[in-house]
């Protein structure tokens, strides 16, 4: 399986996209720290790129990916190789050259800069999040019969799981604000992956507001080691599921 | 006149030739009690390392208490550890331990009543249910002690030091943990509280009321369960303290109720769930102090009036102001805000556009605690924008016309 | 070496193959014929599990397939369109299969990269390539490893007259090998030599399968061409004969 994932990755590597990327996290996240005298600020901006234009990144350039290699997926199916095989290979290459781009992209300038638990925590949530929609990419591009449909369902996942999702909890909140919700959020957090990963950081950054009103129950169960347990569990289960689900489907498509 | 009492205690001096009595278990006198009983007003009773397990003694002359290596005053968890009254009475080196426990009177390991002109000085209290109480005494020091209780709840628990209808206290260097309350006054006046430590008491750090006058200056407080709370007070002078990791659900860096015509100057706001929360509070002047990483620098509640919110610098702090109404009258000009995004055409370095501390996502959870998890999401961040574009939920007043391109150098 | 059992596939209210059965042995070349969307390419695409059926089996040498994967080692597969990853070059796309595939080099069959002189272009990257190099690329990895069947998807569509020659020639080397060759097209002419086997199929189903001389008898035609075309016309008494022995079969 290594062996496909190795030709994977460098297909991808060829692409110079992914290159391109890599310097666009680090050029970016190297200006924010040098920008700001305040380390805190870089990290705020640091973070919205992390939640938002990671799993954009993630989603769009796996399905892209996904459709420009189909035919290597073609031939490939045309060897005595199991579908699975080659399915988890090509997530392997892809999430392998994200992963990396990220961890290169803005690992080094936070190393650097912000080697704080804070930084961390960014690290584990994009790298995390990288997973994650990937993941969910190739199930949106398994299921989806062409490029365009693949594509724009991926956009959907994005801006449902960036800003519908959030502002579905919100009018939630409001409608039913009688009511003690606490243990209700806790558990839609972990319904989003973002939301989680937001979390997860936030405990570390904003540890100081946390601890207020209802936010001391957030911080007592995501800071205990239960909560981290819960939080990489979850983590693991979004990136698993919709891998098997992407899997399950490819097994039973005709190509 | 504080001259004249010099003279006077001079004098005193001079004229009884002041004697040492030494107490030590192996020598003629064992028991403190004995040698205070021994000593005339001016002597020095000089005490020996040892346990003197002796119930409660009672000072009631003008003597001088040494010890010497901290011998041990045990009150065996059934007596008050020493009782003071008079005047010029000095304690200086003992350990006192386990003084008496009670959830409806104020025990204390050193009880100071109707007393003038007494200095405790560099002594260990350890697991005692008050630690110093001072009660309708005048001119008084405490300094150098390091008190440490083993508070467990509220309502069985005593303070630190704890001062009741005094005035000309000072307080200084000590260093107070799990208590109550590390530093309580009810009606101190004219009192300077200076360089302590106050830290990890299950209430608050510092805590006062009605008392009117008094200068705080180079205290830390820090990780104490709800902060500091000072109420009713007027001419309060809070300088160059340390307000730190002050976490909870009701937990305040200072909390000030009603507090009129003060001075929070020069402090640090670091780590605390809460910055300073206001109520009912006139005329303070608030400037040049650092609010940093806080949950809420400043919650200003609408019944504040013209209190000036100045020169500070805001940095990092999750939420700058929250307030709970649409009027409010105080000013919050020339301040640095690190979340301020406007530019500045001129270079004064003021900003040339309006920055407004209160974000419509602090108002959504002043009215909805639970919307808290989703700060910092996308959508927020979205509602913030749209909501400094075009305000609606947020107070119009609450505005500093003059924000800072860069932090005051503090 | 092939044996087709029942299969049925529906693409959503296109019925791509209704019932077909059938059984193809070695040494055999079938030419797999049928006008175009009559569910060749899906067959083929069966047989190499690229497309599930519906129902019916597919055994490959008396074992039932089943969602396997072992037996493609025997196949080799030419598609209709070669399709490759575009940034890979021609050299790197045989070593990567041959370092997938790890066959021990004696078995490795370079005689068609010779031929057509592929080695030549090794450095070029496979979008650059004219669709009949890709045909030409598309025919070597068919039979780099030897494989015992041979699927080819209208390989001589796009080939020049001189290429299209030489693997024909290749294919019959290998027919005589005792290999199972299995064909589709639309064009007849260029294949009739080397066919033994007729495989018909319109609208997804199978109209017959028969050897060639038994069809050329039927059909009173020499060339196979005008044998097919008279029963594509369907007014000759072939056809009704045909459908006739078809339905017998069924029986």
């Amino acid at each position: 399986m290594m062996k496909l994932s190795k030709y994977v990755l460098y297909d991808i590597l060829r692409s110079k996209i992914i290159i391109a990327y890599t310097l666009f996290l680090f050029i970016v996240s190297l200006s924010l720290f040098q920008m700001e005298e305040d380390s805190s600020k870089a990290m705020l901006s640091l973070m919205n790129i992390i939640l938002i234009a990671l799993p954009l990144v993630s989603l769009v350039f796996t399905t892209i990916h996904y459709y420009n290699s189909y035919e290597f997926i073609e031939l490939m199916l045309s060897q005595p190789l199991s579908r699975k095989k080659i399915l988890l290979s090509e997530y392997t290459g892809i999430s392998l050259s994200l992963l990396s781009a990220f961890l290169i992209g803005v690992g080094i300038p936070v190393a650097f800069y912000a080697a704080s638990e804070t930084g961390m925590a960014m690290l584990f949530t994009g790298s995390t999040l990288t997973l994650v929609f990937t993941s969910i990419a190739f199930f949106a591009s398994v299921r989806a019969r062409d490029k365009a449909k693949g594509i724009g369902f991926a956009l959907l996942l994005w801006f449902y799981f960036t800003l519908i999702y959030d502002g579905i909890v919100l009018l939630i909140l409001f409608s039913f604000s009688d009511y003690p919700l606490e243990k209700f959020t806790l558990l839609i957090s972990a319904l989003n992956p973002i939301d989680l990963g937001r979390i997860f950081i936030m405990l570390k950054m904003d540890v100081s507001a946390l601890m207020g009103y209802t936010g001391a129950l957030y911080k007592d169960f995501f800071g205990s080691g239960t909560g981290l347990l819960f939080t990489v569990g979850v983590m693991i289960l979004w990136i698993t599921l919709p891998l098997w689900l992407a899997v399950r489907k490819f097994r039973k498509k005709d190509i | 006149m504080k001259f004249l009492t010099l003279i006077v205690f001079l004098g005193s001096q001079l004229f009884s030739f002041a004697n040492t009595i030494v107490v030590g278990k192996d020598k003629p006198i064992s028991s403190i009690t004995k040698g205070i009983e021994l000593a005339k007003n001016g002597d020095t009773v000089k005490v020996y390392p040892g346990v003197y397990r002796e119930g409660r003694i009672t000072i009631n002359k003008s003597i001088t208490l040494i010890g010497i290596n901290f011998p041990v005053i045990d009150g065996q968890k059934k007596f008050e550890n020493m009782v003071i009254s008079g005047i010029n009475v000095k304690v200086q080196g003992f350990h006192f331990i386990d003084s008496k426990h009670s959830s409806s009177e104020d025990f204390s390991a050193i009880n100071i009543v109707d007393a003038t002109k007494i200095i405790i000085q560099d002594n260990k209290i350890d697991n005692a249910h008050f630690g110093i109480h001072l009660a309708n005494s005048t001119y008084c020091t405490i300094m150098g002690n390091e008190i440490s209780g083993k508070a467990v709840s509220e309502q069985s628990a005593g303070n630190g030091i704890h001062i009741w209808k005094s005035s000309h206290a000072f307080i200084t260097n000590n260093h107070i943990q799990g208590h109550r309350d590390g530093i309580y006054f009810e009606f101190v006046t004219d009192s300077e509280i200076r360089n302590n430590k106050s830290e990890n008491n299950i209430r608050y750090g510092l805590h006062f009321m009605f008392s009117h006058n008094n200068y705080y200056a180079y205290n830390t407080f820090r990780k104490n369960g709800a902060g500091v709370a000072v109420m009713y007070t007027h001419h309060v002078r809070m300088e160059h303290n340390m307000f730190e990791q002050n976490w909870g659900t009701a937990s305040y860096a200072i909390l000030l109720k009603d507090i009129t015509d003060s001075w929070i100057l020069d402090n640090q706001f670091v780590s605390n769930t809460v910055g300073i929360f206001m109520e009912g509070c006139n005329r303070i002047d608030v400037k040049q102090n650092l609010f940093s990483k806080n949950g809420w620098a400043m919650k200003v509640q609408a019944n504040c009036v013209d209190n000036v919110i100045s020169k500070n610098n805001f940095k990092g702090n999750t939420f700058d102001i929250a307030t709970n109404g649409t009027m409010v009258s105080s000013s919050f000009d020339y301040n640095y805000w690190d979340k301020y995004e406007g530019y500045d055409l001129n270079k004064d370095g003021i900003g040339d556009v309006d920055y407004h501390p209160v974000s419509m996502y602090s108002m959504i959870i002043e009215q909805n605690p639970n919307a808290l998890i989703l700060l910092r999401s996308f959508m927020v961040t979205l509602l913030d924008k749209a909501e400094k574009a075009i305000p609606s939920l947020t107070p119009e007043n609450l505005v500093d016309k003059k924000p800072k391109m860069r932090p005051f150098a503090l | 070496m092939i044996r087709i059992e029942n299969i049925t596939k529906r693409f959503k209210k296109l019925k791509a193959l209704d019932n077909i059965s059938a059984s193809f042995e070695k040494g055999q070349v079938i030419s797999l014929i049928g006008p175009n969307g009559s569910g060749k390419t899906t067959l083929i695409k069966s047989i190499l599990g690229m497309v599930k059926p519906d129902s019916g089996k597919i055994f490959f040498k008396e074992e039932y397939i089943n969602g396997g994967f072992i037996y493609r080692k025997d196949i080799g597969y030419m598609p209709q369109i070669g399709r490759y990853p575009d940034n890979m070059k021609i050299g790197q796309l045989f070593n990567m299969l041959k370092n997938i595939r790890n066959e021990p080099p004696e078995t490795i069959d370079n005689e068609l990269i010779k031929e057509y002189d592929l080695c030549s272009m090794y450095e070029k990257p496979m979008r650059t390539l004219s669709g009949g190099t890709r045909q030409k690329v598309s025919a070597a990895i068919a039979f780099l490893f030897n494989p015992s069947v041979l699927i080819l998807d209208e390989p001589t569509a796009g080939l020049d007259p001189l290429s299209s020659e030489v693997l024909k020639e290749k294919i019959l080397q290998e027919k005589n090998k005792g290999k199972l060759i299995l064909i589709t097209s639309h064009i007849l002419s260029d294949l009739d030599e080397l066919t033994t086997h007729v495989m018909y199929l319109q609208e997804g189903k199978m109209q017959f399968l028969k050897n060639i001389e038994t069809l050329r008898e039927d059909t009173g035609e020499i060339k196979l061409a005008k044998a097919i075309a008279r029963v594509m016309k369907g007014e000759d008494p072939a056809g009704n004969f045909i459908s006739e022995v078809l339905t017998k079969k069924t029986k």
